[in-house]
């Protein structure tokens, strides 16, 4: 009787003790929550102030206390910043170099990644030895020389120095990514088609790309994003105005045009759209390649 | 020697023309690499030692000078600056950095309401093409028309110069970058899925609360991607450019020339191809050379699971 009474009350006390702890983990979240919250926000109104700005008359642009949302939203703020600067001009440069570089460097890494995964041939380990050791190489290293290797070339002023190396697996990591998924793909299946009279180039392009869309969309996105984004050799080997990418052509409104924030911030929120576009398509392949890559924040 | 044993293995297993196949076939599959590297990569590197120890403008022939751009490397009073300036970055940036996007990461895996949502929003201004980024936040930092003042003065906080004040123009960039650490954040994030469930339990079951299961299991646990994390972050910092380039090309007094603009400067505006060579390599050894010395301290305290 007495040892039973003693576990009903142990029961309760466990249970009372449970709830209590329940609350307190309520609580903490709900706190976590505001906090988060409050941080998110901070995090967005860069960008927000961008948007809502690109879209205000200039005495709002100026006015205290700060105008958060323009009395009426500006559309004409967009054609003005398009047209002062032929930035439809830089956007197909842009989408020039973005797709010549996105597609050299998805082909040749593949090809290269094949052979590095699947085929035998004396020194394969000591190349795949440099591919690793450039990996960490910084680029900056490379910056003077390609230059003068370029101009010798003759290839100043045109998007070839922005797109030719691409064709040769010029971003190592590319190539080890797609080299490590090629690995898990069953050995079996292209000594099948081997065996069946399949050329090695056939299987590449039949079999292994076809199991390897996931590797290939990221690569591919972030390829994308490095050669749209970028702008230290456009503004190297891009001289005359209009060769400019999108990149020179907001940094050279910065500079010419200083005073007209809203067509500044308009022509960078016409930079960010595509982006943010490609974010929300290709989400999942943004975080995988984040997670491999580490690219960003240079 | 080895080739002849080779060929002899090979030929008592099959014919050896399929093997000679294989290996043609590796090296043309392989050859973008191969000729990618000796031009992109290997030639340029050594080009850029040649080019060190001379002095080119481009016009007149290259002339040899021996070790005098290496010397004024240490003399340069603007080598020097922008070597500190961006070794100050990077000590106070990158640890803040690896701080905040390990906190929210840690918030982000709790049992949050819309997490996806938070997720995707503090990783969306990694996004913005950093150009774009720059020219937003050379007007964040306004003076008189940017918000961050605005935001400090609703804490009576007095208008600050920024970008304008040589003493406030790098943390005003330090401030900025971390608006940029969704990439870490989202790897730190994978990695906190990654811990086994079963070992926090088996803590809490012995009674370890929620801050000692965080300094003795998941912290140690992620010792290896903030290790790798921090690498990415190191070199990353050092080659900062884009910012300094477009917010403040520099200024205000040289307090935001960070290494890679001045050799942007050297090489591009005053054609001093040795010199800005000479630079470069300077760069490339400090880089290399804390990377090298944090895969051996990483051994002290980075946490490998066999």
């Amino acid at each position: 009787m007495a040892v039973k009474t003693t576990t009903h009350s142990e029961i309760a006390v466990a249970r009372a003790s449970k709830n209590r702890r329940r609350l307190m983990n309520a609580i903490w979240l709900a706190i976590l929550q505001v906090v988060l919250t409050v941080v998110l926000i901070s995090f967005l109104v860069p960008a927000l102030w961008m948007v809502s700005s690109s879209l205000k008359a200039s005495t709002e642009v100026f006015a205290h206390p700060i105008v958060w949302i323009p009395e009426q939203p500006r559309w004409q703020n967009y054609v003005d910043a398009f047209t002062t600067l032929p930035m439809a001009r830089f956007a197909w440069n842009t989408f020039l170099v973005v797709v010549f570089a996105v597609l050299g460097t998805v082909l040749s890494s593949a090809t290269v990644a094949y052979s590095f995964a699947r085929m035998r041939w004396p020194g394969r380990n000591l190349f795949f030895g440099i591919l690793l050791a450039t990996m960490m190489l910084p680029e900056v290293i490379m910056l003077i020389p390609r230059f003068i290797i370029f101009r010798n070339l003759q290839w100043i002023d045109t998007l070839l120095p922005l797109t030719v190396p691409y064709w040769f697996a010029a971003t190592p990591l590319y190539v080890f990514l797609m080299r490590q998924f090629f690995r898990g793909i069953p050995k079996e299946m292209d000594e099948a088609a081997l065996i069946d009279g399949a050329n090695r180039l056939q299987i590449l392009v039949r079999i292994i790309m076809p199991l390897s869309k996931p590797v290939l969309a990221t690569v591919a996105v972030f390829a994308l994003l490095q050669h749209y984004t970028d702008f230290l050799n456009p503004l190297i080997y891009l001289n005359s105005m209009d060769k400019w990418t999108l990149s020179l052509g907001i940094a050279a409104f910065n500079e010419s045009y200083t005073a007209r924030w809203e067509l500044i911030f308009a022509a960078g929120t016409a930079m960010v759209i595509p982006m943010v576009i490609l974010f929300l398509v290709a989400q999942r392949y943004f975080v995988q390649g984040i997670a491999m890559t580490g690219f960003g924040g240079r | 020697m080895t080739t002849q044993v080779h060929n002899q293995n090979q030929r008592a297993r099959g014919p050896s023309r399929l093997v000679l196949r294989e290996w043609l076939e590796g090296y043309l599959f392989a050859s973008p690499f191969i000729i990618g590297f000796i031009v992109f990569i290997g030639f340029p590197m050594v080009y850029s030692l040649v080019l060190a120890f001379q002095r080119w403008d481009l016009l007149t022939p290259p002339q040899f000078v021996g070790l005098k751009n290496f010397s004024k490397l240490f003399t340069d009073p603007l080598a020097r600056k922008s070597l500190y300036n961006s070794a100050y970055y990077t000590v106070f940036a990158v640890p803040i950095q690896l701080m905040i996007s390990f906190l929210l990461a840690l918030a982000l895996t709790q049992k949050l309401r819309l997490r996806d949502m938070y997720r995707a929003g503090f990783y969306l201004p990694i996004i913005i093409p950093l150009v774009a980024w720059s020219v937003v936040w050379q007007r964040v930092l306004h003076p008189e028309f940017g918000i961050l003042n605005e935001f400090l003065g609703w804490f009576g906080v007095e208008p600050k110069a920024w970008l304008f004040d040589p003493a406030l123009a790098k943390p005003a960039f330090i401030l900025m970058s971390f608006w940029m650490i969704g990439r870490q954040m989202v790897i730190f994030i994978a990695g906190l899925g990654n811990i086994p469930d079963s070992l926090l339990e088996a803590a809490s079951i012995d009674g370890a609360g929620g801050l000692r299961r965080l300094w003795h299991i998941t912290i140690p646990m992620m010792t290896p991607l903030i290790f790798y994390n921090m690498v990415i972050a190191i070199v990353n910092s050092f080659q900062t450019f884009i910012p300094a380039k477009i917010m403040t090309d520099g200024g205000p007094e040289n307090s935001t020339l960070f290494v890679v603009l001045n050799i942007y400067r050297q090489g591009f505006q005053f054609f001093n191809m040795g010199y800005a060579s000479a630079l470069a390599w300077e760069l490339f050894v400090i880089v290399t050379g804390f990377t090298i010395a944090q895969f051996y301290f990483s051994q002290r305290w980075v946490y490998y699971e066999d």
